[in-house]
C-alpha cells in the first residue's frame, strides 16, 4: 500500500456538501437507491424526490448479477430492474436525467466488474460527462484499485472505499488516504438491510477513522429510522440509508419514500450548535 | 523438492499473469489476510504436513490408485488410457484431499464453525463429513435447482450433521451459493472459517486449494512413471471451477513434453448460450473475488451456465487456469452433454467403472485425444469422482428406469 497524499486541488462537492452540512450542527443524509427499479423512469423521479426531501447526497445502485454485500430487500430489487432490461447505458442516462433537476452531488454504487466491463476510462469519462461526482465500489479494495485510481484522478471523480470494524489501523489509512469525497464506514459485519439497534462498531469504527486522519466518515449498514439517524451523526459525518427507502419504495411508491426521507432528514439537523 | 523461482510451479498468487487477485469486500480482507497467514505457517510446519499425511493415509484412502483402462480405450483410437482413481476416496471424489487441509487449518486458527458452498454436493459432502470428524458446525449453501437434481447428496450432508440452506436467489446454482456464502462469512467471520471449493475465489484460496490438491498430480507422476517407464504425452481433467485439473496438473507443469488438457462443460453446444464453456467462450472478468475468465454479457452481468452435471455448471474458473491457457501451457476444450454421458456409459460397460457426470467429460475428451495421438501414447485421465451421486440423472437420461418404480 502507499501512504502517498494523492488527493487533488479541486474540491469534491460530495465533501463540500457534508462540510456545509457540518457546519450548520448537523450531519450529512445519503440515500441509496437502485436505478432501475421499479422503473427506469420511476427511479429517476424517486431520486429527484428523495435529493428534494432533505437528502444530501444521492447513491445510485447500478444492478448487476452477483451483489455479495447485498441484503434480500435490495437484491429484490435490482433482480427486478435487470428482468426489466436495465443496462449500463441506462445508468448514464438516469444520472443525467437526476443532476439536470437537482444540484445533490449522485454517487454510483458499483460492484466492480461492470465497470471493467465498459472500460475503466471510458465508464469515468461517461459518468462524468453524465454529471455524477464519483463511485462507491464495495467489492474493489483500493489493493487492486490502480486503473480507478488512476482513471478518476484523471477525470476528477471520487472514490470511496470501504472501511470495516475487522480492518486494521493499517488498512484503515490505506482506506482514508485513497477514498475522495467521504470514507463508508460500513456499521457492523453483515450485508445490507434494517436493524433494531446500529452496532456500538460504529461509533469505534469512526473514532479509528478520525485517528487515521479522516475528515469526512459516513456510516452505512442497517440505519433505517430517524433516531438512528440522529444516532450515528452524533459522531460521524454523515448517514447513509438504503434498504429502508427501497422497502418504502417498493410498498409505497414515490411518495412514501419522499415522507420517509424527509422523516429520516429531520433526524440529521441541529444535533450540534452550529459553528 | 525444491522449485526454481522460474518455474511454472512457483506460482503462489495473488496473481498468476494478469488473473487472481482478491475483489471483495473490505470486511473479508482480515479474514483473508488471518487465513493467509496461517497458512504460510501451516505451510512449513512439518507437523501439519505429518497431520495431513495420516489422514490422508487412515481416513481418505491414499494414496488413490491408477487404473489402465484397455477396453475402454480400445474407442480411443487405441492409446494407453490410466485413470487416476479419485473416485476411491472416501467421499466418492477429489473433494475431500482440500476440505481436510481446510478444516486442519480452521482447527489451528481456532474457529468452531464452518460453511461450504457446493453444486454437484460433492464439495458439501466433504466438508460435512470433516465437520463430523472435527466436531465443527456446517452449513452447506446449495442452489435450489442442484438441491433438487443432487437430492441424495443433500440427505447425506444431513445424515452427516451439516444444515443444508437452499439458495433461492440469481440462477439458484453453484454461483448463486457462493453468493450467499460470502453473505455468511461477511456475517459470521469472527467465528467462522469458509472452506471454498474450488481453486478460484479471491486469494489465497487458488494457491491454497491447488496445493491441497496437488497430492494427486503428484502421485499419479510417480505411479504413472512405475507402470509404464516414462511419463505420460497428456495428462486430461474435466474443468468447472477446476480444482481436480489443477490438482493434477501441477505436478506435470515444468515437463514440457507432456500436453494438459482440460475439458469444460460444452452442455448443449457452444454455439448457443447453454453451456459452462468459461475459457473457451467467455471474457476477461471479476467474479466471487478474482480476475479470471468467465461468461458474461456485454455489460459485465453473469451470464447463465448450463451443464448437466452440476458440479461443472458454473460460469467462471479459477485464475491459474485462465493464466495457463493464456500462455498456452493447458488447453482447454468443450465436451458436450451427451459426449459425456456416452462416455460414461462406455467406461460403465467396458471396465466396471462408474464415473460422475463431471469426470465423464475428461473421459470423453481423452477419447478424442487418444484417436489424435495414436496407439503408442499413453493418457493418464483424472477420474475426479464416481458415478453414485448421478444415478437419478443417468437413470433417466438412459431409460433405465421401470416404468413406475419408485426411484430415489
Amino acid at each position: 500500500m502507499t501512504n502517498t497524499d494523492i488527493r487533488p486541488a479541486f474540491t469534491s462537492t460530495v465533501e463540500a456538501r457534508i462540510n456545509a452540512r457540518r457546519a450548520a450542527g448537523g450531519g450529512a443524509l445519503i440515500g441509496y437507491l437502485p436505478l432501475g427499479f421499479p422503473t427506469l423512469t420511476e427511479s429517476i423521479d424517486t431520486a429527484v424526490a428523495i435529493a428534494n426531501n432533505g437528502v444530501d447526497i444521492l447513491e445510485l445502485g447500478l444492478p448487476y448479477s452477483d451483489p455479495v454485500m447485498d441484503g434480500p430487500v435490495i437484491q429484490a430489487a435490482t433482480v427486478q430492474a435487470l428482468a426489466n432490461g436495465f443496462r449500463l447505458k441506462h445508468g448514464f442516462e438516469a444520472v443525467a436525467a437526476i443532476t439536470a433537476q437537482v444540484d445533490t452531488p449522485v454517487l454510483v454504487m458499483t460492484y466492480w466488474n461492470p465497470v471493467l466491463q465498459y472500460g475503466v476510462d471510458r465508464f469515468a469519462d461517461d459518468l462524468a460527462a453524465a454529471g455524477g461526482a464519483g463511485l462507491i465500489t464495495p467489492d474493489l479494495i483500493p489493493d487492486d484499485a490502480q486503473s480507478w485510481l488512476d482513471a478518476s484522478e484523471r477525470a476528477g471523480l471520487d472514490r470511496v472505499f470501504l472501511a470495516a470494524p475487522s480492518s486494521s489501523d493499517e488498512r484503515l489509512v490505506q482506506a482514508v488516504t485513497q477514498s475522495r469525497g467521504f470514507v463508508y464506514a460500513v456499521s457492523t459485519m453483515g450485508i445490507t438491510g434494517a436493524r433494531s439497534d446500529v452496532d456500538s462498531a460504529a461509533r469505534v469504527l469512526v473514532t479509528r477513522l478520525r485517528a487515521a486522519g479522516s475528515t469526512s466518515a459516513c456510516v452505512g449498514l442497517g440505519i433505517s429510522t430517524p433516531a438512528q439517524v440522529r444516532e450515528v451523526l452524533e459522531y460521524a459525518d454523515g448517514a447513509i440509508v438504503g434498504s429502508a427507502l427501497v422497502k418504502a419504495l417498493a410498498d409505497g411508491g414515490v411518495a412514501a419514500v419522499a415522507r420517509l426521507a424527509a422523516e429520516l432528514a429531520s433526524g440529521a439537523r441541529d444535533i450540534r450548535a452550529a459553528v | 523438492m525444491s522449485i526454481e523461482p522460474d518455474s511454472l510451479r512457483a506460482q503462489v498468487g495473488p496473481y498468476f499473469g494478469d488473473f487472481g487477485g482478491r475483489f471483495v469486500p473490505e470486511s473479508l480482507v482480515a479474514a483473508l489476510d488471518e487465513l493467509s497467514a496461517e497458512y504460510e505457517l501451516a505451510k512449513v510446519d512439518p507437523a501439519f504436513a505429518a497431520e495431513l499425511t495420516e489422514l490422508h493415509r487412515s481416513y481418505t484412502g491414499r494414496p488413490s490408485l491408477i487404473t489402465e483402462v484397455p477396453r475402454f480405450a480400445a474407442h480411443g483410437g487405441g492409446a494407453r488410457i490410466i485413470l487416476k482413481r479419485e473416485d476411491l476416496n472416501h467421499t466418492g471424489s477429489h473433494k475431500i484431499n482440500n476440505v481436510l487441509g481446510q478444516v486442519l487449518l480452521t482447527k489451528r486458527i481456532g474457529k468452531k464453525r464452518v460453511i461450504a458452498e457446493t453444486g454437484a454436493g460433492q464439495h458439501g459432502v466433504a466438508t460435512a463429513t470433516a465437520a463430523a470428524l472435527f466436531g465443527l458446525d456446517c452449513v452447506i449453501y446449495m442452489g435450489e435447482v442442484d438441491t433438487e437434481r443432487q437430492a441424495l447428496n443433500v440427505a447425506r450432508m444431513r445424515l452427516l450433521g451439516a444444515e443444508v440452506v437452499s439458495v433461492t436467489t440469481g440462477s439458484r446454482t453453484l454461483k448463486d451459493a457462493i453468493n450467499d456464502a460470502m453473505r455468511d462469512w461477511v456475517t459470521n467471520v469472527e467465528t467462522t472459517n469458509y472452506v471454498f471449493g474450488t481453486v478460484a475465489g479471491p486469494h489465497p484460496f487458488p494457491a491454497m486449494v491447488r496445493d491441497f490438491q496437488k497430492i494427486i498430480g503428484e502421485e499419479a507422476r510417480q505411479q504413472v512413471l512405475d507402470l509404464t517407464g516414462r511419463l505420460p504425452d497428456a495428462v486430461t481433467a474435466c474443468v468447472g471451477g477446476g480444482s481436480n485439473a489443477m490438482g493434477i496438473f501441477h505436478a506435470f507443469l515444468d515437463d514440457p513434453g507432456v500436453g494438459l488438457y482440460g475439458f469444460e462443460a460444452g452442455g448443449e453446444g457452444i454455439e448457443g448460450l447453454r453451456h459452462a464453456a468459461t475459457l473457451t467462450k467467455g471474457r476477461p472478468g471479476v467474479l466471487h473475488g478474482a480476475r479470471s475468465m468467465m461468461l458474461q454479457d456485454e455489460d459485465g452481468q453473469t451470464v447463465e451456465s448450463h451443464s448437466i452435471s452440476a458440479g461443472l455448471d458454473y460460469p467462471g474458473v479459477g485464475p491459474e487456469h485462465a493464466w495457463l491457457a493464456s500462455i498456452g501451457r493447458a488447453t482447454y476444450l468443450p465436451v458436450t452433454d451427451a459426449e459425456a454421458m456416452d462416455a460414461l456409459r462406455l467406461l460403465s460397460r467396458t471396465e466396471g467403472i462408474i464415473p460422475a457426470i463431471e469426470s465423464a467429460h475428461a473421459l470423453a475428451g481423452t477419447l478424442e485425444l487418444g484417436k489424435r495421438l495414436g496407439p503408442d501414447s499413453i493418457i493418464l485421465v483424472n477420474l475426479s469422482g464416481r458415478g453414485d451421486k448421478d444415478m437419478e440423472t443417468a437413470g433417466r437420461y438412459f431409460d433405465l428406469l421401470d416404468a413406475g418404480a419408485q426411484q430415489l
